[in-house]
């Protein structure tokens, strides 16, 4: 039962970043109907702006205190990522709109290739262990198995959820977010009655960017190291997270993070740490075989 | 256009380059601007693990106000350029031939939807893939003419064994992808069971690469079977994304079994490539001596090479009478109109696990390929930037197109290899410049910029395989493959 508490507090927190990650996938997907593949390798990159900026904060300017620190490279790595998935969205992705299906999913997946080998030339490939910082520990129970809840993990678990309130605002209630809708439903519609569609489609690529790079402050914090080649997994994993919660549904991206959070450390704490990668893959092909619209998902009808 | 306006292009021309000035300058700061944003951490500073290993930063300014300077350059001409570039393009070509120039520019510029099919071009398509088939089927002999066994053998073995076995990959998935139109991202799973399937084989039972060849082809194939009937139902991006999965599991598998494949460390001493049973190596029963040769690792390469072009060729060979079969009929079919297809009477389910099988076995044929050029596989050459590079020549050389899949696989993977060339580089940039990390950077800029430029491939057009009186060439605008 400790060890059940236990793990589904890592998983919670895990759950987190993945959801974080899987809406900027679910936004994508659903206003232009592509997988951008090049997400995961944002998030890594959004994770290395962080720790540098963290750096200069505090090696370079002397700042001393943390929770400052901490908000200036929340809101820094935010507008730093969402200038970086702009300019990708205007140089690789939108002279490809309404061209033939395949040649945006080519063009992420070079911009996948091309950011993590970025990464890679600008800032060597070895690992970058983050500077440590204070963790308070708390510990839940007594007894022979102490079931423990990390500062970081409740910083993680909060910021998530503050971020998410907000972001859900922003899409159900305000003139942007009825303008987001709107273009997922029907863009030539919403072209028609007025809305700036390609200002729109910017603005979802520069908030999913602002959540990734939210994900890879959490990340950096959580595991205290970062490298190059880390896009790919949890990128994968969060697409997965969103196809589960229903590929263009917001809450169904979170849910399908929790979810995919829940079982890789389930997996990983009562089966092997060696498949659990292999775990998130049968996920993957399972929901989409047998379920593609996912669990908050619309089914998609097709007309002939 | 004829000679007589030629003035006003010119006169509009210096009217635009004064009023573009201003705006121009405007956007390229602005674009200046971004790009110094973009590089504010990543690049002006890097880094680095001291002793304690603790990280310090190393301030990189130079190179990030230079990397400013440069964008702000480039879209500054760019501006200027776009302003009036149709009209110098223009006058160029009224200059060059009085009028007709410009004429033939715009009859060009109009023309490039659907070819006109006229003699020169039927005669051209016809001789030109024979033709280049004889050209590398004499590449070695001619690089061994030219450089002498001792300098050929990197050109031999990193240029023509690499390219062809990436021409006959792009082959094998161009079956899946290019004609039955299912998108693939996991064909580099197929190629892992040819390769392991010849590394097992062979090492366990003996068994000689002649024997292994066939049956690694029927076990990829079997396992193109096996995962390509859950996937059935699947169109698309989801299609792609759960090939991907499956692709990314073979590879799990054969990390974690360590039991059977030896994990990370992999299988090595595997048995080399023989000539029919003569081994290539120094010794009295070796090719060489048989043969009255002086011993150099070059025939074994050489004997490589042919035999990748052989398989290349019987995949294109099977690709080619296949289209003309009505099998190969319903595939084409089924990229187009998969509800049509059903309506019609084809079985879709046969039709898919045929194509998926077929590739399979095509990709099976050159893993163990790999494995009998390497002498040693391990998972590490199985990871899914193989399987998007294989996707990237297949969509790059126009889907459905043999000579530009080959086209593109010459392009996408000699291009990368001529960077370790570039040693000269060394005496510009100092000797910690290192053209070949580069290599994945370019190559995933590339991707992007080759998808922008030609997003139908390098040959977008196609000739039917079944036609009334004359063939003519389809514009790959009218083939909408990739729906799945």
């Amino acid at each position: 039962m400790a060890n059940f508490l236990q793990q589904l507090i890592n998983g919670l927190t895990l759950g987190s970043i993945y959801g974080l990650i899987a809406i900027g996938y679910s936004m994508v997907y659903g206003i232009i109907g592509m997988i951008n593949f090049a997400h995961g390798d944002l998030f890594m990159l959004s994770a290395f702006i962080a720790l540098i900026v963290f750096m200069i904060l505090t090696q370079l300017l002397h700042l001393g205190s943390l929770p400052i620190a901490f908000v200036v490279v929340l809101i820094g790595a935010m507008a730093l990522t969402g200038l970086w998935n702009w300019t990708i969205e205007r140089l690789a992705y939108r002279p490809l709109r309404g061209s033939f299906r395949l040649a945006p999913l080519i063009s992420a997946i070079g911009m996948s290739i091309f950011l993590s080998n970025f990464v890679q030339v600008v800032q060597g490939p070895r690992n970058k262990p983050a500077p440590q910082l204070p963790n308070h520990v708390f510990k839940l129970t007594g007894g022979a198995y102490d079931v423990t809840l990390s500062l970081r993990q409740i910083l993680i678990m909060v910021v998530t959820a503050v971020l998410l309130a907000g972001f859900w605002y922003l899409v159900q209630y305000t003139s942007l977010g009825r303008a987001q809708r709107a273009c997922d439903q029907d863009r030539k519609m919403a072209a028609l009655l007025g809305v700036d569609v390609d200002a729109t489609i910017s603005i979802t690529f520069v908030i999913g960017a602002a959540l990734a790079a939210v994900a890879g402050v959490m990340f950096v914090i959580y595991y205290g190291v970062v490298n190059f080649a880390d896009g790919f997994v949890p990128g994968v994993k969060a697409f997965t997270a969103a196809v589960l919660g229903g590929i263009g549904s917001l809450p169904g991206a979170v849910l399908g993070g929790l979810l995919i959070g829940l079982i890789e450390v389930f997996w990983s704490s009562y089966f092997t740490t060696d498949y659990k990668d292999v775990a998130a893959f049968m996920i993957l092909a399972i929901t989409l075989i047998f379920m593609p619209s996912g669990i908050l998902g619309r089914p998609e009808v097709e007309k002939v | 256009m004829t000679a007589a306006p030629q003035a006003t292009p010119l006169a509009q021309a210096a009217a635009a380059t004064t009023s573009q000035l201003v705006p121009a300058l405007r956007t390229s700061f602005v674009a200046a601007l971004v790009a110094f944003g973009l590089s504010f951490p990543i690049i002006s500073y890097h880094a680095e693990s001291n002793i304690n290993n603790e990280l310090v930063l190393i301030g990189r300014w130079p190179l990030s106000f230079g990397f400013a300077a440069i964008v702000f350059a480039f879209v500054f001409l760019r501006q200027m350029a776009n302003a009036d570039w149709r009209i110098w393009f223009d006058r160029v070509g009224a200059i060059a031939a009085g009028g007709m120039g410009g004429a033939l520019v715009q009859a060009a510029r109009e023309g490039e939807g659907v070819a006109p099919p006229s003699r020169a071009r039927a005669w051209f398509s016809r001789y030109f893939g024979p033709f280049m088939v004889g050209v590398v089927a004499l590449f070695p002999l001619i690089v061994l003419g030219m450089l002498g066994p001792a300098g050929s053998l990197k050109w031999i073995n990193n240029y023509g064994v690499q390219i062809m076995i990436y021409v006959m990959l792009g082959w094998g998935l161009n079956i899946v992808v290019g004609l039955a139109g299912l998108l693939d991202l996991g064909y580099v799973a197929f190629y892992a069971v040819g390769a392991y399937s010849y590394a097992l084989l062979s090492t366990t039972f003996g068994l000689s690469f002649w024997i292994c060849l066939p049956l690694a082809g029927t076990l990829a194939a079997m396992w193109g079977i096996i995962l390509g009937f859950p996937v059935l139902r699947l169109r698309g991006d989801y299609l792609a994304i759960v090939t991907l999965a499956f692709g990314e599991i073979i590879r799990l598998v054969l990390v974690n079994w360590v039991d059977l494949t030896n994990g990370y460390a992999g299988i090595s001493g595997i048995p080399h490539v023989s000539f029919f049973g003569i081994p290539f190596n120094d010794e009295d029963n070796g090719f060489a001596a048989i043969f009255h040769l002086p011993y150099s690792p070059i025939y074994r390469t050489i004997f490589l090479f042919y035999l990748i072009l052989a398989l290349a060729l019987l995949t294109n060979l099977v690709t080619l009478r296949l289209r003309r079969l009505p099998i190969g009929r319903a595939w084409e079919a089924l990229r187009e109109d998969e509800i049509a297809c059903r309506s019609l009477g084809i079985n879709t389910r046969n039709t898919k696990l045929t194509a998926f099988a077929l590739g399979a076995m095509f990709g099976g044929f050159a893993g163990s390929f790999f494995s009998v050029r390497q002498g040693f596989v391990s998972p590490e050459s199985f990871t899914f930037i193989e399987s998007a590079t294989v996707l990237a020549i297949v969509v790059l050389g126009g889907m459905g197109s043999q000579l530009g899949v080959a086209v593109a696989a010459a392009v996408m993977i000699g291009a990368p290899e001529l960077m370790r060339e570039l040693d000269w580089m060394k005496r510009i940039f100092g000797e910690d410049f290192d053209p070949t990390q580069y290599r994945l950077l370019l190559f995933g800029a590339a991707m992007v910029v080759m998808m922008i430029w030609k997003p139908r491939g390098l040959v977008s057009t196609r000739s039917p395989s079944i036609f009334l009186k004359e063939r003519k060439a389809v514009s790959g605008d009218l083939v909408k493959e990739g729906h799945g």
